[in-house]
């Protein structure tokens, strides 16, 4: 079965609060919307943000838009005032979602 | 039937760009209908950095690029009845208005009406004994550095109602900043909630200026946006049902299409069936973005809920220091030498400080603090031409550890791998926060006309 990366689907964004993120994902055409609601479910985005050790992440279903929402928690090594990272915010981790292959 | 509202936004952060605001005046004038124009200047640490700087001098606290904001368009406003509401007040909010009423002198214009909304600032022993009761333990009394609860839009309005030509708040939630002229506009009740949650959530979209109108959206050969170095910002019209059309400024660049919308309509938002404001529980779990002509999106279908009985304050407090520094290795070898630099850092510093590392170049933002990511990272072979740029960082509540991290890394120049360069170390004060929800009747807003 061949596998088709995020970023061809869909587009992304991240916002934060504190230790918390939350990414949409909205795609680009209605046609494909189903299969994101398949694929990218909150098993395989806690998966794919394993290195950051997510306490939780939660889906939320948005079809009139053809979009979803994730909100993960604890993936920003603490949060806009605590994290170390160069990107504190998260901002740039919309796009490693949308680097996920389904 | 009532006419709409345009709304306009200026800026969409502290430190956003301060020629955006022209073009969005320019542009409120030709259509002629009433109109406000917002800036929004307060993200959730910048109200922070402006207290310390009102402690250090009481003249200050407000945002600093407030006169580069308001100079290019204060008279324009003036002249056409195109009311200026902004959280660009911070830690001050009266210095900023006698900031901009030095301001309207100096341009020879007549001395504008300025309202100042207080209610927010929890910094003083009173606020702080609230605080404590909410927060118990977390509280620390030797590192407190203030305390604001976001309030909403009802100060706002009837300051509009009042007579005021601008409006100079604190710490107030974003979207009620466009709120409050709506409701002042087309005269809600406080418990209109499908009008409040419409007009919530134009103010969500217009609330980060640029990042409705193509801003954090381009994406070359993806997400085409023409004209970012002018990028427009946007203009809402909000209808008296309280559902919006966005566009943005005439003759600038960037693009308001459904995704710039739907992107900015979920961004920061958790659960899109409770977005909670100091206004009202809005629900966008029926909401809908329509095209209804070039750079023009309706949205609709917003349902609104009952407002909650709490406002949330946010309580800051003395993080201790924070650390950074980068070195650069090009050419053969590249990776090789900077993680021997990293080898080095390692090794000199790990037994007093956590050390988080990053390859720029190879992987950085991505990267996690254990260096997870980094570790399973393949490491070229040796020989293989890079660029590479190490970057450590750590944190301590005490400034001399940090100090240490900085002279190690200048050290990298003679005393690490071959070919370093380019070192830059940085250290900041940190802070660190946390939230808590009080009930709002303990927490109420006022506005002063001041004359």
């Amino acid at each position: 079965m061949t596998t088709t990366l995020l970023y061809d689907l869909a587009h992304a964004r991240t916002g934060d609060k504190g230790n918390r993120i939350n990414i949409s994902l909205i795609a680009f055409h209605a046609a494909d919307f189903e299969r994101l609601v398949a694929a990218v479910t909150e098993q395989t985005v806690a998966k794919h943000f394993g290195d950051r050790r997510p306490s939780s992440v939660k889906r939320y279903l948005l079809p009139k838009l053809h979009a979803m929402n994730f909100v993960i928690d604890d993936v920003l090594d603490g949060g806009v005032n605590d994290s170390l990272n160069l990107d504190m915010h998260g901002k740039s981790l919309s796009y490693h979602l949308l680097s996920m292959e389904i | 039937m009532q006419t709409s509202l345009l709304v306009g936004c200026g800026a969409g952060f502290s430190g956003d760009r301060v020629d955006a605001a022209l073009p969005v005046v320019k542009t409120l004038i030709k259509r002629g209908l009433p109109a406000a124009l917002i800036f929004e200047n307060l993200a959730e640490r910048t109200l922070a950095t402006q207290q310390l700087a009102k402690r250090s001098n009481p003249k200050l606290g407000y945002e600093p690029l407030l006169e580069l904001e308001i100079r290019p368009i204060l008279a324009d406003c003036l002249a056409h009845n195109i009311t200026i509401v902004s959280n660009f007040g911070a830690a001050n909010p009266r210095a900023a208005a006698e900031k901009i009423f030095d301001i309207a002198q100096s341009l020879g214009l007549p001395r504008p009406r300025i309202a100042v909304v207080s209610g927010d600032d929890l910094s003083d022993d009173l606020g702080q004994d609230l605080v404590k009761a909410h927060i118990g333990n977390a509280f620390d009394a030797e590192r407190f550095v203030c305390a604001n609860a976001y309030q909403g839009a009802r100060a706002i309005a009837d300051a509009i109602l009042a007579g005021a030509q601008i409006v100079v708040t604190g710490r107030v939630s974003d979207p009620s900043l466009v709120l409050g002229p709506a409701m002042a506009h087309f005269g809600w009740r406080d418990d209109q909630w499908p009008e409040l949650a419409g007009a919530t959530m134009a103010g969500h979209l217009l609330e980060c200026g640029a990042q409705v109108t193509g801003g954090y959206f381009a994406d070359p050969g993806r997400k085409d946006v023409q004209g970012m170095d002018q990028v427009g910002f946007p203009i809402a019209e909000i209808m008296a049902d309280g559902s919006c059309i966005v566009t943005k400024a005439d003759n600038t660049g960037g693009l308001v299409d459904e995704r710039t919308v739907k992107e900015q309509l979920l961004y920061e938002v958790h659960d899109p069936a409770a977005y909670i404001t100091p206004d009202v529980v809005a629900d966008l779990s029926d909401c809908e973005v329509t095209t209804v002509g070039p750079n023009a999106i309706r949205l609709t279908g917003v349902i609104g809920h009952p407002r909650t009985d709490t406002l949330k304050a946010n309580v800051f407090f003395d993080g201790g220091w924070f650390g950074e520094g980068e070195i650069s290795y090009s050419g053969p070898n590249a990776e090789a030498r900077a993680r021997l630099a990293l080898d080095i850092l390692q090794k000199r510093l790990s037994d007093q400080l956590k050390l988080r590392f990053d390859l720029i170049g190879l992987s950085s933002v991505f990267n996690d603090d254990g260096g997870a990511r980094l570790s399973r990272w393949p490491q070229a072979p040796l020989g293989t031409t890079g660029d590479v740029r190490l970057r450590v960082a750590a944190q301590h509540l005490a400034l001399e550890p940090i100090e240490r991290l900085l002279r190690e890394v200048t050290a990298l120049w003679t005393c690490g791998p071959a070919g370093g360069g380019g070192v830059r170390v940085n250290k900041r004060q940190r802070l660190s926060t946390t939230s808590c929800l009080i009930a709002r009747d303990r927490l109420p807003a006022t506005f002063e006309l001041l004359i």
